[in-house]
C-alpha cells in the first residue's frame, strides 16, 4: 500500500476546486483550459483557469483528473496554488511545488505532480496562443515508445529535480516503466545531463576564481584555515582569458543553459560573434518574432553569461 | 472489523489449522530427520498431511513434495519438465500466467528456448486451435493454469492436457487459485506436475507442495539434503506441513458448500451491474471461479477506488497500473483486448469461505457512491470523447 501523506488523503477524499468553469461571458475574463495524459496512459488532468485579461492572472482554477489518489491530490492542490497568481508567476512553479504542497509523494508517484505541472503549462500556453505542439509530448524524439515521452521531456524532467537514476526517471515520466528498451537511452541523457552539470560548474569555478583575482586577499583569515592553508599551493592571479577561452565559455553556456529552454518554447539562439566583450547573438524563432520578448531575453542571457562567464560581457541582438 | 474480499491475494488461516500447526512451533520443535524418536515423532505427521493433500488432489502420498510457495512450484515444474526432455526447446504458455510462470519463460527465453505465449479472446478464454497450432515435437512443456487469479476464469485442462500429451510434451498447471476451490481429481488425468500454494486455502504463508506425477522423470531444483526423498532438499517446514495438511481436509469438506460463495459473488455482482451504470464484470461470460470477480468501472481508476473502499473497511484489488508499483495495468486484462476505459479501473473482489451476505450488503451499500464521486472528478464519461479517440489513434501509430 503507498504510503501517502496527510495531506494526500485529506485532498483526495476531499478535493478542492473540482470540476469545470463556465465561460461568465463577462468583460476582461477569459476562461481556458489545459489537458495531459491520456486514458491509455492510466492518468489524465484537465486543467481549466479563469483568467483576468487586464492582470494576466487567475481569479480561479479547477481541475477534473482521471487517476489514482495522489493524481487527484496532486491536481487539487495544483488548483490551490495557483488561484490568485499571475500567468508569470504560475509558469515558474514546479512539479516540486505541488509535491512539496502535499507534504510529500510516494518517489514512484512523482509523475503526478509533473502531470499537474505540464496541465498548467498546456492551459497558459494556449491562453497566449504558443503553439501547443511544440510543446506536445509526441513532438521530438521519443525515447520512450511504450508511454510516448519524448528526450525533451526527460532532459527538463532530470534537469530540474537533480535525477541520477533510471528509476527515478521512470518515477518522475514513467519513461521506461513499460518494455524496458529504452533504459539505456535514459541512462545516456543521465550521463549526457551530469556532464554538462559538471561543465556548467567548471564554467562557474572559472569566473568566480576571475573575480577572486580581482578581489584583495583577506587579511586575517580565520585561524580555523590557517591549517589548511599552510598545506595549500599558493594561488596566483590566472592570466585574463583569451578570445578562444571566452567564445568556448560562452558557446558552452548558450549551449547548455540557454538553449534548451529556448528550444522548448520554440525558439533558439545563436552566438554570431565576440568584439571585446560585446557578445553578439541571433535570436531565432518564436523568441525572435516578438519585440517585447527580444528585450527581456537579451537580458536573461546577459545575466547567465555575465553569472558564469565574466561580468563584463555585454549582449546584443542581432 | 475489516470486510475482506481479496481472498486470491491471501486467506485467513483457519482456526483449526492453527491449531493443528501450534504445538509443532512449541514443544514439538524436533526435525524430522533426525536419528532419535523426539524428531522421528514428527516424521509421522508430515506424512499424515502429505496424505490430506494427496486425498485433496485424487493423487497418492508419494506424489506430493512440499515446498514453500507457489513461485517456487512453479519454478521447481518448469526446471522439472526441461530437465526430463533436455533435447526439446519450445515450452507453450499463455499470456495470462502468473509472473511465476511468465519471468521463468523471458528467462528462458535469453538461454536460447523458444516460448509460444498463447492468447485469450475478451472473456479470458483460451482459443484450442491455437494450441494445437503451436505444438510440435519439440516442444518440452505446456504450463497454463487452471484458473486465472485475477478473473477466476478457468482453463479447460483435460482438453489442454490431451493435446499436450499427443505431442509428448510434459503438462504442468498452476492450480494456485483453484485448488480448495473446484474439484480436481489427478487419479486418471493428463497433469504431470501441478502447483498449489498453502496460503491461498487458510493455511499460513510460506508453506505450498508440487503434484508430481509418479512415472515422472523428476529433476530438483533446490538441491542438497535427501529430504522429500531428494526431490526438494531444505529442513522441513513441519509447521506449515501440518498446517497445509489440515488445510486440504478442511477444504475438501468445505468444497460441498462453495456454491454458498457462488451465490455471494453472484449478489455482489448482480447487484452492482443493477445500480452502477458503465459497469462490465471481466471473464463474465467463461466459466470462472465460485469466488471471484473482476469488475470494471469504466472512466475512473481502480487504485483510486482502493483507497475510497479501504475507508470503508473494504479489502479487494485492482489490475490497474498504479496499485502495481509498475505503470502497466494488469496483463491479464491487456491480454483480454479490454478498452483502457475499462483496464484502469477494474476491481477484483475474491469471497472466502468466511465471507458473509453482510460484507456483499456493505459493498452494495458503499460501491455506488464511490463510483459516483469519481465520475464526478473525471474529465471522461463516455467512450466518444473526441480526446479519448485523439490520444488512441497517437498512441496506435
Amino acid at each position: 500500500m503507498w504510503d501517502y501523506s496527510e495531506k494526500v488523503l485529506e485532498l483526495f477524499y476531499n478535493p478542492l476546486n473540482q470540476g469545470a468553469i463556465d465561460d461568465p461571458q463577462e468583460p476582461d475574463v477569459t476562461v481556458v483550459f489545459g489537458e495531459v495524459g491520456s486514458i491509455a496512459c492510466g492518468d489524465a488532468l484537465r486543467l481549466h483557469l479563469k483568467i483576468q485579461l487586464s492582470t494576466d492572472s487567475i481569479l480561479d482554477a479547477r481541475f477534473q483528473t482521471f487517476g489514482c489518489t495522489s493524481a487527484i491530490a496532486s491536481s487539487s492542490a495544483l488548483t490551490e496554488i495557483i488561484k490568485g497568481k499571475t500567468l508569470d508567476q504560475a509558469l515558474h512553479i514546479t512539479n516540486h511545488d505541488i509535491a512539496d504542497f502535499l507534504g510529500g509523494l510516494p518517489e514512484a508517484k512523482m509523475h503526478c505532480s509533473v502531470m499537474g505541472q505540464e496541465a498548467l503549462e498546456a492551459a497558459i500556453y494556449k491562453y497566449r496562443g504558443i503553439a501547443i505542439e511544440h510543446h506536445d509530448d509526441d513532438d521530438g524524439t521519443l525515447i520512450c515508445t511504450c508511454y510516448g515521452i519524448s528526450e525533451k521531456k526527460i532532459r527538463r524532467a532530470i534537469a530540474e529535480n537533480d535525477l541520477t537514476t533510471v528509476e527515478q526517471v521512470t518515477n518522475y515520466v514513467k519513461a521506461g516503466g513499460g518494455c524496458g528498451s529504452c533504459l539505456a537511452g535514459i541512462e545516456d541523457l543521465i550521463l549526457d545531463a551530469q556532464q554538462s552539470g559538471e561543465t556548467i560548474r567548471a564554467a562557474a569555478q572559472l569566473a568566480v576564481a576571475r573575480e577572486q583575482r580581482t578581489q584583495p586577499l583577506p587579511i586575517h583569515p580565520s585561524p580555523s584555515f590557517d591549517f589548511a592553508q599552510d598545506r595549500h599551493p599558493p594561488t596566483y592571479p590566472s592570466p585574463p582569458l583569451t578570445n578562444l577561452q571566452k567564445i568556448t565559455l560562452i558557446q558552452t553556456v548558450l549551449d547548455k543553459e540557454v538553449r534548451p529552454l529556448l528550444l522548448a518554447d520554440g525558439g533558439d539562439v545563436s552566438l554570431h560573434d565576440l568584439e571585446g566583450d560585446r557578445v553578439l547573438v541571433k535570436l531565432q524563432g518564436a523568441c525572435g518574432s516578438c519585440p517585447s520578448s527580444t528585450e527581456t531575453l537579451k537580458y536573461a542571457i546577459e545575466a547567465k553569461l555575465k553569472d558564469l562567464v565574466l561580468p563584463s560581457l555585454v549582449v546584443e541582438a542581432i | 472489523m475489516v470486510t475482506y474480499l481479496d481472498n486470491n491475494a491471501t486467506t485467513r488461516t483457519d482456526p483449526e489449522v492453527l491449531a493443528a500447526m501450534l504445538p509443532y512451533l512449541s514443544e514439538l520443535y524436533g526435525n524430522p530427520s533426525s536419528m532419535h524418536s523426539f524428531g522421528g515423532q514428527v516424521g509421522a505427521v508430515i506424512e499424515q498431511a502429505r496424505e490430506q493433500v494427496a486425498n485433496l488432489l485424487g493423487a497418492e502420498p508419494t506424489e506430493i513434495i512440499f515446498n514453500s510457495c507457489g513461485s517456487e512450484g512453479n519454478n521447481t515444474a518448469i526446471h522439472a519438465a526441461l530437465a526430463a526432455q533436455p533435447e526439446k526447446r519450445h515450452i507453450v504458455t499463455t499470456a495470462v500466467e502468473h509472473p511465476a510462470i511468465l519471468a521463468v519463460c523471458k528467462h528462458l527465453e535469453k538461454k536460447g528456448y523458444t516460448v509460444t505465449y498463447l492468447s485469450v479472446d475478451e472473456r479470458g478464454e483460451l482459443d484450442l486451435v491455437e494450441l494445437e497450432a503451436a505444438m510440435t515435437g519439440g516442444t518440452a512443456l505446456v504450463t497454463t493454469m487452471v484458473a486465472n487469479n485475477e478473473t477466476g476464469v478457468i482453463f479447460p485442462v483435460e482438453q489442454i492436457g490431451a493435446i499436450a500429451k499427443a505431442y509428448g510434451a510434459t503438462f504442468h498447471v498452476d492450480a494456485v487459485q483453484a485448488v480448495g476451490k473446484v474439484p480436481l481429481n489427478l487419479t486418471s488425468s493428463p497433469i504431470d506436475l501441478l502447483t498449489l500454494s498453502g496460503h491461498k486455502l487458510h493455511a499460513p504463508k510460506g508453506i505450498g507442495a508440487l503434484y508430481v506425477r509418479k512415472g515422472f522423470r523428476f529433476r530438483p531444483f533446490l538441491m542438497g539434503g535427501h529430504q522429500e526423498r531428494g526431490r526438494r532438499a531444505g529442513t522441513h517446514n513441519v509447521p506449515g506441513i501440518v498446517a497445509l495438511g489440515k488445510a486440504a481436509e478442511l477444504a475438501q469438506t468445505h468444497l460441498v458448500n462453495v456454491r454458498r460463495e457462488a451465490e455471494l459473488r453472484d449478489m455482489l455482482e448482480y447487484g452492482l451491474l443493477a445500480t452502477i451504470p458503465d459497469t462490465v464484470v471481466n471473464g463474465g461470460g467463461a466459466p470462472r471461479l465460485p469466488n471471484t470477480t473482476n469488475i470494471g468501472f469504466k472512466y475512473i481508476e481502480g487504485e483510486a477506488i482502493l483507497f475510497m473502499l479501504n475507508r470503508e473497511g473494504i479489502c479487494a484489488s485492482s489490475g490497474s497500473a498504479c496499485t502495481s508499483g509498475s505503470l502497466d495495468p494488469s496483463h491479464v486484462l491487456t491480454a483480454m483486448g479490454l478498452p483502457y476505459t475499462i483496464l484502469h479501473g477494474s476491481i477484483r473482489f475474491s469471497l472466502s469461505r468466511y465471507t458473509t451476505e453482510a460484507d456483499i450488503r456493505q459493498v452494495l451499500t458503499v460501491m455506488p457512491d464511490i463510483v459516483e464521486r469519481l465520475r464526478a472528478l473525471s474529465p471522461f464519461n463516455d467512450d466518444q470523447a473526441g480526446w479519448l479517440q485523439e490520444r488512441d489513434v497517437a498512441l496506435a501509430t
